[in-house]
């Protein structure tokens, strides 16, 4: 069983070093006279002391504490932990892309800038969209792009508008990244099944309303089968339509947010197209717009002119930068080589195997666990609840610590808010039937364990390197400092 | 523990308790136990205006950020600084020291549409929150 790591200041001991200097062969000299006394310290750091092979174990050992895709299975709903391919991760540390400097002359750099052309192309194809920015970090980053040119738009119409709306059942960068942009937020119910309501949608969408943030398919993994009349909504009122594109692993090669009237959108290179996620990251938010809108995207954008390619930055329109240089670059050279790698055809089958695992799952654990809306197709993901389990003192987040014990990360808990607790499962396309069906005898497990032995649940985790951690305790009193004992 | 026949109550679940023109607003105990630990609750400033259904408060747990809604309209007046350095109070005591903050009532007739707590009650039983 691994056990918890010491911290590095832990291990070792008072002058052991895992270095050996060369003789000086300068002539020695008084620290006091080289820098003046008031900046030198007046104790010594406190760095580690320790051996080469102190320190070689210290960090091999906290590795293989590492959960990862390439250990087990993270079926974590609503973030596409889907496997990352290694041939990106050999393409993108080419020394012809990874030695670059973003501050080289246009004329070197022609094959970084054709591949940022050409992933946009790619993007705008699979989207339904006409341009493009790569320059978003992340998908929040990617909202608050989306954000920045919904507010320059309808502010060169003469009015920025004063409201967005989002559904209840949205990610809660949404209104986040619209607050940030200074609008008001208007929350919109959704029915049963989590799809809008389109009377409650009619009822808030008026004349200040600038944009409708939606996600498709939902958080509750159903595809919004009224987009249509939704943006019709929208847009009668001069507002646009901005997709949540969290969930396009669902869409990609099947369905386009343009053709389903979106103005706006963001993907998450991370998510739908395989590059490392989360601590394994950085990420990547491109934001796709329609025509009527590419002249307000950040500027620089890369273009061709006299048969070379370029940066340009001279929109007026423009929002400006959101970035430093160009986007995360290494992260759009592995999603161009996914693409690449996929092709078109691939990339749809990877869209309908992602649909067909989470029907799997679905299928296989609806009687073990209550479903949280009608039992009827998913998309991508699906979600449970496990307020079922609540007779037996049983909570969500106990069912998801004792799957811990069993060597599987845990779905995403508690939410979509909208569902009293809930369980969401992404599986991906990337998953065999041996790990799903291995995945589903485990859940039953448990539901059988919340029924007959509910206090394994609720002590769990009992085999992981640390147990129960006391969640409340460390956000009451939060404490990120660690002091060497007697400091 | 408060006489809750002298509560009213939302659907989004704060209750209401009014002193003269000053309506007192808090989270019901089943809305606390809902959300379960709560860890940091951010009040309204002293003046702030609010609307009747508008965001006035956050309260946070482990599990989320919740917003508070103001159940009238009207001043903020005074904000329980206690519960901001003991979120705590707010599972132990959700009618009484729990209460977030007190609103100088614009108007009390918008208090009518609100519920008693044997409404609520029957509300949280029908499962329509």
């Amino acid at each position: 069983m691994l056990k918890v790591e010491k911290l590095i200041f832990e291990i070792g001991s008072a002058g052991r070093k895992g270095y050996s200097l060369p003789k000086l062969d300068v002539p020695d000299a008084d620290m006091k006279e080289l820098i003046p006394e008031d900046l030198l310290r007046k104790s010594e750091a406190a760095l580690p002391e320790v051996s080469e092979l102190d320190c070689v174990r210290h960090f091999t050992r906290l590795s293989q504490l590492n959960y990862s895709v390439d250990t087990n299975f993270y079926p974590l709903g609503s973030c596409t932990m889907k496997y990352n391919p290694k041939i990106n991760e050999k393409m993108a540390s080419l020394p012809q892309f990874a030695d670059l400097h973003p501050y080289q002359p246009e004329s070197s750099v022609q094959g970084m800038l054709e591949l940022l052309y050409e992933t946009e192309q790619m993007l705008c194809k699979i989207c339904g969209m006409d341009a493009f920015t790569l320059q978003p970090a992340a998908g929040a980053h990617g909202e608050l792009t989306g954000m920045l040119i919904v507010r320059a738009y309808h502010t060169s119409k003469g009015n920025p508008r004063k409201k967005v709306i989002i559904p209840d059942s949205a990610h809660g960068t949404n209104p986040a990244s619209a607050a940030l942009c200074g609008y008001e937020v208007v929350a919109v119910k959704s029915d049963r099944n989590g799809r809008i309501d389109l009377d409650a949608l009619k009822a808030v969408v008026d004349g200040e309303t600038a944009v409708m943030m939606l996600t498709n398919p939902s958080t509750l993994g159903l595809f919004e089968k009224n987009v249509r009349q939704i943006a019709d909504i929208v847009h009668k009122a001069g507002a646009l339509l901005y997709l949540d594109g969290a969930n396009m692993n669902a869409l990609v090669g099947i369905a386009r947010p343009g053709d389903m009237g979106f103005d706006i959108c963001h993907v998450n290179l991370h998510k739908s197209f395989s590059t490392p996620h989360g601590g394994g990251g950085p990420g990547s938010g491109p934001v796709g717009v329609t025509a009527a809108l590419s002249d307000y995207l950040p500027v620089p954008r890369v273009k061709i002119k006299r048969n070379r390619f370029i940066l340009d930055a001279e929109s007026k329109k423009s929002v400006g930068r959101v970035r430093a240089f160009y986007g995360n670059t290494g992260v759009i050279i592995k999603a161009y080589c996914y693409m690449k790698s996929l092709g078109g055809d691939g990339l749809k089958d990877a869209t309908i195997e992602a649909v067909l695992n989470a029907n799997y799952l679905k299928a296989r654990l609806k009687g073990h666990y209550a479903l949280a809306v009608d039992d009827e197709p998913c998309m991508h993901e699906f979600v449970l609840t496990g307020k079922d389990k609540k007779d037996f003192g049983v909570k969500t987040l106990d069912i998801a610590k004792r799957l811990l014990d069993y060597g599987f990360y845990a779905p995403t808990i508690y939410f979509p808010l909208i569902v009293e607790e809930a369980i969401m499962i992404e599986p991906t396309e990337t998953e065999s039937k041996d790990t799903l069906d291995s995945f589903v005898e485990t859940m039953i497990k448990v539901a059988n364990e919340a029924r007959s032995e509910p206090g394994l649940l609720t002590s769990a985790p009992h085999s992981t390197p640390v147990r129960r951690l006391d969640e409340v305790l460390a956000a009451r009193e939060l404490n990120l400092r660690w002091k060497r004992p007697g400091a | 523990m408060a006489d809750t026949g002298k509560l009213l109550f939302t659907k989004t679940h704060e209750w209401l308790r009014i002193e003269g023109n000053v309506g007192y607003v808090g989270i019901s105990d089943h809305a606390q136990k809902e959300i379960t630990d709560v860890v940091f609750v951010e009040l309204p400033k002293i003046g702030r205006e609010v609307a009747k259904e508008g965001e006035a408060a956050v309260v946070e747990s482990v599990k989320a950020a919740f917003s508070i809604y103001a159940p009238v309209s009207g001043k903020i007046v005074k904000a329980n600084g206690a519960v901001e350095k003991d979120p705590s109070i707010v599972n132990k005591s959700p009618y009484d020291d729990g209460w977030f903050f007190a609103i100088e009532m614009k108007d009390a007739k918008e208090a009518d549409t609100l519920m008693s707590f044997k409404d609520y009650e029957e509300f949280i039983k029908s499962g329509a929150h």
